[in-house]
């Protein structure tokens, strides 16, 4: 199976020389949510970090094409422009930039890149808040610095609420629900929820079914070692809640050695 | 803040290089003959038609340049200059009667300033969105040429001419403060400066005015071999308030050209004077060749109680930056400030900070430093604060913080303090840190190009600083900011 949204073949990502994903498959058509479990070390975040052009994760094998395009050619900026977006596992501090500035900033650099005028200052003011009323996110938030001194769960409804402004075709989500609490959780999926839309796909890492209850997905991947080891649908989440990931170990051990 | 999209506006703009001020205006020069002796000395002051007491003035510091050393202790290298080797004075051909109005200047002087950027046409200026209004006076190589809002701040008794003129029609100041504040044997590029100073601005502001306008100076070093020593006084007396700012280019030539100035303040009573600068000078292509070499000697003197100086720098251009803006805090009660942003890229080197003197009781100051470097460029901050053993209560808060871009630049803090009263409060706080990778892939991931990302980061690095320039130089400074940095990363 094939398909001109998300298509990755066999690819090869390897981290200071060692190859950290061997070999992973995964195509996604648009409008749909995959997500993606699996133990601890065994890829998920390199997986995210290839996919939006980290530097040193690099490409030795294999093939990433998004809507046409060969990803691993592009800068991350262009694949921000192109539609891609990662809600990082730990979200960077940047001192002395406002958040409100840093959104900006964000969303006319990718206007300028689809060769769109900036928005206007009034116009963007307005979405800001509405966007980020949604999320929980308070005016003091986006007065203060980039994520500096946010607590966890801050930091992760600041995420989302990047993603709201950006409107990716894929949304990669890594770890969005760890440090979130119950009610921030419901927020944070809602706000991911209310995006969902037939062009634009998300890929939803996590660790816990109970995000997955609220942002239900179409697939369910099991990662080890730097691979995809199993495939199914939502119940598949249900089964590893149960399970763990006991039986994978061996699959992990080969793929290491 | 827009800076961002107008630094990637300008960095556009720019054709080969980076430095969009490095064109030559095509205008004919009259010029003092080749080197420096007491001749050349009497000839710049003819040209200005000086009365004796400047000529003697003059002489006598070129005496006292003769037994001067050239400092040695400054982090900065740079081949030994052959003083004569230089012309001392150039004046564009179409001036030598000295500045006009407007209209009279030569166009092409003109358009050599409207491609800088820089407001000239008090009518242009009038219209402005903002309607900030801003006076200029336009230094070219040794002349002044144009000074413009004459007449109306002449209206609010505020004297804003060039230093030639000053001389001649103001006498009295002229002698009373002229270095009052930098003494002729203060420093060798003090002393060469006195000796051979042509042109810049003076500015005084009678008691109890606020002065209707920002003031400002525009310098310009055109020709080659060329030094530029001007020299700047400016007096506000007692209760009065004027901010100034200089703003500086060169073109682009392969050898270097020496840049030394002396700027004098001096507060009397309840007066405050906020002097800012952003320094572009040439800097010199990315190995080194070319640029300007920039000894400048600024000291203010807070000579009245509850007077107050603050210096803002950006400084982003020159081969070689040796300059230590300075406060000496006599009246009590008496505040100095100096904000900086220092930005080193390619193989610039930069030895600045400041000093502050405390004398008076009560007496506060501030002192934000805040470098950059890049390439491989050389970033000092070297700065005293002292307190005399009468300064009771002296205070001073000093924060240094050192940005790293890459890893074959360096920065160094240069801190000396002395105490002489056991009342004195001295604070000092230090950061070295480095634009990490986690931060521009966090900004790229989102859409900024790598030079948006570095723009964006160092702006916010050094906002405490950007935001005490004057708004209508504030956004200018910023784009430099992102400017100075094309090319450090990537
Ligand atoms: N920069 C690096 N240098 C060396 N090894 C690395 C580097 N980055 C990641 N790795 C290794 O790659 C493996 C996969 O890491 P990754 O962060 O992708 O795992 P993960 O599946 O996201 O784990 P978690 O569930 O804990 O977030 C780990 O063994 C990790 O130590
Ligand atoms: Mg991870």
């Amino acid at each position: 199976m094939s398909s001109d949204f998300l298509n990755i073949e066999n690819l090869v990502v390897e981290v200071a020389g060692k190859p950290i994903i061997n070999g992973l498959n995964l195509t996604m058509a648009p409008g749909e949510v995959h997500a993606i479990m699996g133990p601890n070390g065994s890829g998920k975040s390199t997986l995210s970090y290839a996919l939006a052009g980290r530097n040193g994760y690099e490409v030795t094998g294999g093939s990433v094409t998004f809507l046409g395009r060969d990803l691993t050619q592009m800068s991350p900026d262009e694949r921000a422009a192109a539609g891609v977006f990662l809600a990082f596992q730990y979200p960077i501090e940047i001192p002395g930039v406002a958040t409100m500035t840093f959104l900006k900033e964000a969303i006319n650099a990718q206007r300028r890149a689809r060769g769109l005028d900036d928005l206007p200052t009034p116009q963007f003011m307005r979405l800001v808040r509405e966007k980020a009323k949604a999320l929980k996110v308070s005016d003091d938030m986006l007065k203060r610095p980039l994520n500096v001194g946010f607590s966890g769960g801050e930091k992760k409804r600041n995420e989302i609420l990047q993603m709201a402004l950006l409107e990716p075709r894929l949304g990669v989500l890594d770890e969005t629900d760890s440090g979130l609490d119950i009610d921030a959780l419901k927020v944070v999926a809602e706000g991911v929820n209310s995006l969902r839309a037939a062009d634009r796909s998300f890929l939803v890492i996590t660790h816990y079914q109970r995000l997955l209850d609220h942002i239900v997905p179409d697939f369910v991947h099991v990662m080890a070692g730097g691979r995809i080891v199993r495939s199914g649908d939502k119940s598949l989440a249900l089964e590893l809640e149960r399970e763990g990931y006991a039986e994978f170990e061996t699959g992990m051990g080969q793929s290491a050695a | 803040m827009a800076a961002v999209k107008e630094t990637i506006d300008q960095v556009k703009g720019i054709d080969l290089d980076k430095y969009k001020y490095g064109f030559v205006t095509n205008i004919g020069s009259e010029k003092a003959p080749k080197g420096l002796n007491t001749d050349i000395v009497r000839y710049i002051s003819a040209k200005k038609d000086e009365p004796e007491w400047m000529l003697e003035w003059r002489l006598d510091a070129y005496e006292r340049w003769l037994t001067m050393e050239e400092p040695d202790w400054a982090k900065v290298n740079y081949p030994k200059i052959d003083f004569n080797d230089l012309y001392y004075y150039s004046e564009p051909k179409s001036d030598s009667d000295g500045p006009k109005s407007l209209d009279e200047v030569d166009p092409e002087l003109l358009r050599t300033y409207e491609k800088l950027g820089i407001p000239i046409k008090e009518q242009a200026v009038l219209a402005g969105v903002q309607g900030a209004r801003v006076a200029v006076d336009l230094v070219f190589d040794s002349v002044s040429v144009v000074t413009t809002f004459k007449a109306e701040l002449a209206k609010a008794g505020v004297i804003f001419c060039p230093m030639s003129e000053a001389v001649r029609e103001h006498p009295e100041l002229i002698r009373k403060y002229l270095g009052s504040v930098v003494p002729k044997s203060d420093n060798f590029y003090a002393a060469l400066n006195s000796a051979v100073f042509s042109d810049g601005s003076f500015v005084y502001i009678p008691p109890g005015v606020r002065c209707p306008m920002e003031l400002s100076t525009y310098f310009r070093i055109n020709e080659p071999n060329t030094g530029q020593f001007e020299r700047t006084l400016i007096i506000a007396d007692k209760g009065s308030f004027v901010s100034y700012l200089e703003g500086c280019t060169a073109p682009m030539r392969d050898e270097n050209q020496l840049h030394a100035a002396v700027v004098e303040l001096i507060t009397h009573e309840d007066a405050e004077i906020k002097y800012s600068t952003v320094q572009n000078w040439y800097p010199g292509d990315s190995e080194g060749k070319g640029g300007i070499f920039n000894f400048v000697t600024k000291r203010g003197d807070c000579r009245g109680d509850n007077s107050k100086i603050s210096w803002t720098q950006v400084e982003t251009g020159s081969a070689i930056t040796w300059k230590y803006p300075s406060c000496i805090l006599r009246g009590d009660n008496s505040r100095g400030e100096f904000y900086s942003i220092a930005i080193s890229n390619g193989r610039q080197q930069i030895d600045s900070g400041t000093k502050m003197i405390h004398l008076g009781k009560n007496t506060s100051s501030r002192i934000i430093s805040k470098g950059i470097s890049a390439g491989k460029s050389s970033n000092t901050y070297r700065g005293l604060v002292s307190a005399h053993r009468k300064a009771t209560g002296a205070r001073n808060f000093t924060q240094c913080d050192s940005l790293l871009i890459g890893d074959q630049c360096s920065a160094h803090t240069v801190p000396y303090i002395e105490a002489n009263t056991p009342s004195a409060q001295f604070e000092h706080e230090a950061t070295t840190s480095k634009i990490s990778d986690d931060q521009l892939f966090y900004c790229t991931s989102r859409g900024l190009g790598e030079e948006e990302a570095v723009a964006l980061i160092v702006n916010g690095f050094c906002k405490e600083v950007l935001q005490k320039l004057p708004m209508e130089f504030a956004v200018e400074a910023q784009s430099l900011v992102g400017i100075s940095l094309e090319g450090s990363v990537g």
